[in-house]
């Protein structure tokens, strides 16, 4: 009998991305669907790379805020798009670390040889949200569809009362607990002390560098305009940490401490979806294609956050210092950092605990601190405070603007380049990964 | 965008009233379909040189002694399908068939010495024009008379240029009348102007009247498939997200090349429907900015190892009276739709990858020739692509390749369809086919330029416009 061969692991690129620019909610993509959405991100990745026709290896990205007849959604968007009908696909979900999770999945898949190519991605809307009927509605409705007899039936439906008829808005607070990931994160800003200042600096850094970011054209190749809108819509250029100063908390108000998450410092609920091309290097250099970014590796992390031990966004201070050590690496040895903005005192937070050397031995079981990052090589290009979150989407976005950043870089220093990515989601999960300039 | 009135005065009661009122009555132009004859017959080659003109000869051999005429060749060239496999009713005397609808006559006058050799070929050419079918054409084949060596022979040619303009006027029907000037070093057996019939005698030329194109040698290669002179060349095109560039994209992908599409990253919704139409690849990009010509350059060798062909087609306007004309509206036109040019053409020009018979074809307007109220700084810059396209010429010639231009004059696009309806009504009326030209027959005239076969037609300004009164 035939031996199956071992097969080495092959390097998993990334060629490039596209996103539609972020809305917001209940704006410009009102009336735009998870699918149209996708399908519009798939497309203009289709055009800037001439993939029209193409059957590519997979596709799977994912949205957090779903129908239930989107069961198949990113299917049902590459049927609907100028790819090959033949390319196979599939949804998933990971909460905010639903699009890095969708690219640590594909190049996975590369690197164990099982797909030469594919596309990761995400897609949210909060303007298209599933709105479900009551408990109480869907259950008597459900019986009455399994009733045999007319009599059944009408016993089934008479046990709906008027107040069963409010339609049950999508929530998306921690179920666990029922705070909202605000009044969460608040509880984590307070224990670490982070003031609002520098929340509002990072805010301030974050609509600064995007707004630059755009001037200088680095998006030109990165974004498709969609339904009229070419930049990010919650972006203001003009913002100024005099402007954020004046706006009012909205996020831990019942705390003993001052309250300092401010809708400034926090991210807005935006739509929009992301795609980044994957590939090994041999399908890379088949159609030209030049690798902007190696896949290295990735971590996911859950922390225990319903009993209060760990803050629920907390998880990827524990994913980076196993990624770290399976890498030899320290937290120093990058070129760049991209730390998903869900609020400026989670990026805050974060990088305090890196730096806490009790924190560090006793909640890590490290030997001493991570110790302390370059600020100026945090989140140089924006991030989600001013491009806004739409959950599944921020991770493609991440994604292929670092690896455009670190080619970049290695073309200009003629050396190889680094960055570490970390996503934070709902249910107290983290996903953190590592690219280096191909 | 649609052209009601033609439509109305097409048919039924529109056609009476039109008739009865003597109003124009402009009739839907024939386009190009695929696999459709490239030559609508009979086609009757009339000569100004003596031997051909008494000829009655329906194969285009000559009769005794004489050398062949050139107009014996163009006979020959059409017998021989034009290089194809087409099969051409060709005569050559306008009474073989009395009462026939010619398709298409072929005046060749390259041969006149002296204005009263003219009559030879126009009288009869008057006799058949009645005859002519809808859509017809007649084309006119001359040599250039700035390189006559006697006053008479260049009046003669010039006789010959004029009397095509003024046939252009007096055609109806959607008919066109077009001349071939050649130069000194072309023949009429060369490719270009192989190249040149099958634009002119097809519906490809549809609104393009009243046009004299100098050929100026014999430069050029017949393309293995004609459906595909393309075929393995790469083509950018600026401004390609609507419009006129839109079509020039798909057109020359059809015609086989692979093409970068270019607009502004604001346009890139409609810019990436487009590439996924045409199976090309989407490149956002503002072409003012310095690094505007490597993008293109580097996106292009990158992905398809060559870059052979450029249209300049992207370009804007901001009307006002030159009285009240602001600083940004005056730069933003001139940085837009010439100098951008400009710095790109120096950038590819300078580039080893632009050297293999490099095409760059860019709009000008019927504005840069003519004037226009209300736009002197668009009308400035189009006059400035004018000049750059005749002393760019010769720099691309070096390399074998060419660069020429279009004007184009009232075509439909969303942009025109913007202009008031009175105002629009008049500009869509005031040509000879009396009617607003469509994107394809900008794209189709920018394709034959850019075919391999039309090497030899190089710094020229070709309008596309319906022979618009205004202008030369």
């Amino acid at each position: 009998m035939p031996n199956p061969a071992h097969r080495p692991l092959t390097d998993a690129v990334i060629i490039g991305g596209n996103r539609i620019p972020f809305a917001r909610a209940g704006s410009r993509y009102l009336g735009a669907s998870n699918q149209d959405m996708f399908t519009a991100a798939l497309d203009g990745l289709v055009a800037r790379y001439g993939l029209q026709g193409e059957e590519l290896g997979e596709v799977v990205a994912g949205a957090v805020l779903k129908h239930s007849r989107d069961f198949n959604l990113v299917r049902e968007s590459v049927l609907g798009s100028a790819l090959s009908p033949t390319t196979p696909a599939f949804d998933l979900q990971q909460a905010c670390a639903t699009g890095i999770e969708a690219f640590i999945t594909v190049a996975n898949k590369i690197q164990l040889g099982q797909i030469d190519s594919a596309i990761a991605g995400g897609v949210d809307t909060v303007s298209d949200a599933p709105i479900a009927v009551s408990d109480t509605l869907r259950s008597a409705l459900l019986a009455a569809s399994y009733a045999k007899t007319l009599g059944q039936r009408a016993k089934a439906l008479t046990r709906i009362r008027p107040k069963d008829l409010a339609p049950a808005n999508p929530r998306t607070d921690e179920p666990r607990t029922g705070l909202s990931m605000g009044e969460h994160q608040a509880i984590t800003t307070a224990k670490w002390a982070i003031s609002r200042e520098d929340q509002d600096l990072i805010a301030y850094n974050s609509h600064h560098n995007l707004a630059n970011a755009y001037n200088t054209g680095f998006f030109d190749d990165l974004i498709t305009p969609f339904k009229g809108l070419h930049r990010d819509q919650n972006l203001r250029e003009d913002t100024s940490l005099e402007k954020l100063a004046t706006l009012k908390p909205v996020f831990g108000k019942t705390l003993s401490t001052p309250a300092t998450m401010t809708a400034g410092n926090s991210t807005a609920l935006t739509d929009g979806a992301s795609t980044v091309l994957v590939a090994n290097n041999e399908w890379a250099r088949e159609r030209n294609f030049t690798p902007l970014a190696r896949f290295v590796d990735a971590q996911t992390a859950a922390v225990d956050y319903v009993h209060g031990r760990e803050g629920l966004l907390m998880a990827p201070v524990h994913a980076v210092p196993r990624l770290l050590e399976r890498n030899g690496l320290s937290l120093q040895d990058f070129d760049f950092y991209e730390i998903h903005e869900a609020f400026a005192a989670t990026v805050l937070t974060t990088l305090a605990a890196w730096e806490d050397e009790n924190y560090c031995r006793n909640e890590l079981g490290l030997p001493h601190a991570l110790g302390a990052i370059d600020r100026s090589a945090l989140n140089v290009n924006g991030s989600s405070l001013a491009a806004g979150h739409p959950f599944a989407a921020t991770g493609g976005r991440i994604l292929a603007s670092t690896a455009k950043l670190l080619h970049a870089r290695a073309q200009e220093t003629g050396r190889p380049a680094r960055a570490l990515i970390s996503v934070c989601a709902a249910g107290g999960v983290g996903a953190v990964a590592i690219l280096e300039s191909a | 965008m649609t052209d009601r009135y033609t439509s109305f005065v097409h048919h039924g009661f529109g056609k009476t009233l039109a008739q009865k009122l003597g109003l124009p009555q402009p009739v839907p132009l024939r386009r190009h379909t695929p696999s459709a004859p490239v030559v609508t017959g009979p086609v009757l080659v009339l000569s100004t040189a003596p031997a051909a003109a008494s000829g009655d000869s329906t194969t285009g051999a000559s009769a005794g002694e004489h050398p062949p005429s050139d107009a014996d060749a163009v006979a020959t060239l059409l017998l021989n399908g034009l290089g194809s496999d087409e099969l051409i009713d060709v005569r050559r005397s306008p009474h073989t068939a009395e009462g026939t609808r010619w398709g298409t006559v072929i005046v060749v006058a390259t041969e006149v010495t002296h204005p009263n050799d003219l009559a030879a070929a126009m009288l009869p050419l008057g006799q058949v024009l009645r005859g002519l079918g809808q859509c017809g054409r007649v084309l006119f084949i001359t040599r250039d008379p700035e390189e006559a060596d006697r006053p008479a022979v260049a009046a003669a040619r010039q006789a010959v240029i004029s009397t095509m303009r003024s046939v252009a006027k007096e055609l109806r029907r959607g008919a066109t009348a077009n001349a071939l000037v050649l130069g000194a070093d072309a023949t009429v057996t060369g490719t270009p102007v192989l190249s040149a019939l099958r634009f002119f005698l097809s519906p490809k030329s549809a609104f393009v009247s009243g046009q004299p194109v100098t050929i100026s040698s014999d430069a050029g290669h017949v393309p293995e498939n004609w459906d595909r002179p393309l075929d393995g060349q790469v083509a950018v095109v600026t401004g390609a997200a609507q419009g006129i560039g839109a079509e020039i994209a798909a057109t020359l992908a059809r015609d086989g090349a692979r093409v970068v599409a270019v607009d502004i990253p604001a346009a890139g919704e409609s810019l990436a429907r487009v590439a996924n139409r045409i199976k090309g690849t989407a490149l956002q990009l503002d072409i003012t900015s310095p690094d505007a010509a490597e993008v293109i350059l580097t996106h292009a060798v990158d992905r398809y190892g060559r870059l052979d062909i450029v249209i300049h087609n992207a370009g804007i306007t901001r009307d006002k009276l030159l009285a009240n004309m602001d600083d940004d509206r005056w730069n933003s036109v001139m940085t837009v739709n010439i100098a951008s040019q400009l710095a790109m053409n120096d950038h590819f020009l300078a580039s080893e990858h632009f050297h293999r018979n490099p095409r760059i074809v860019s709009l000008a307007s019927t504005s840069g020739i003519a004037g226009n109220r209300g736009q002197t700084n668009y009308g400035a810059s189009k006059g400035g692509v004018i000049g750059m396209v005749t002393a760019s010429a010769p720099l691309l010639a070096e390399h074998g390749g060419t660069m020429n231009a279009v004007a184009p004059g009232f075509i439909e696009t969303t942009m025109t369809s913007k202009i008031p309806f009175a105002t629009r009504e008049v500009a869509r009326r005031l040509n000879s086919l009396q009617q607003g030209g469509h994107p394809v027959d900008v794209a189709e005239t920018i394709a034959f330029l850019v075919s391999p076969a039309s090497v030899g037609i190089n710094g020229v300004v070709v309008r596309v416009c319906g022979q618009n009164l205004v202008g030369a």
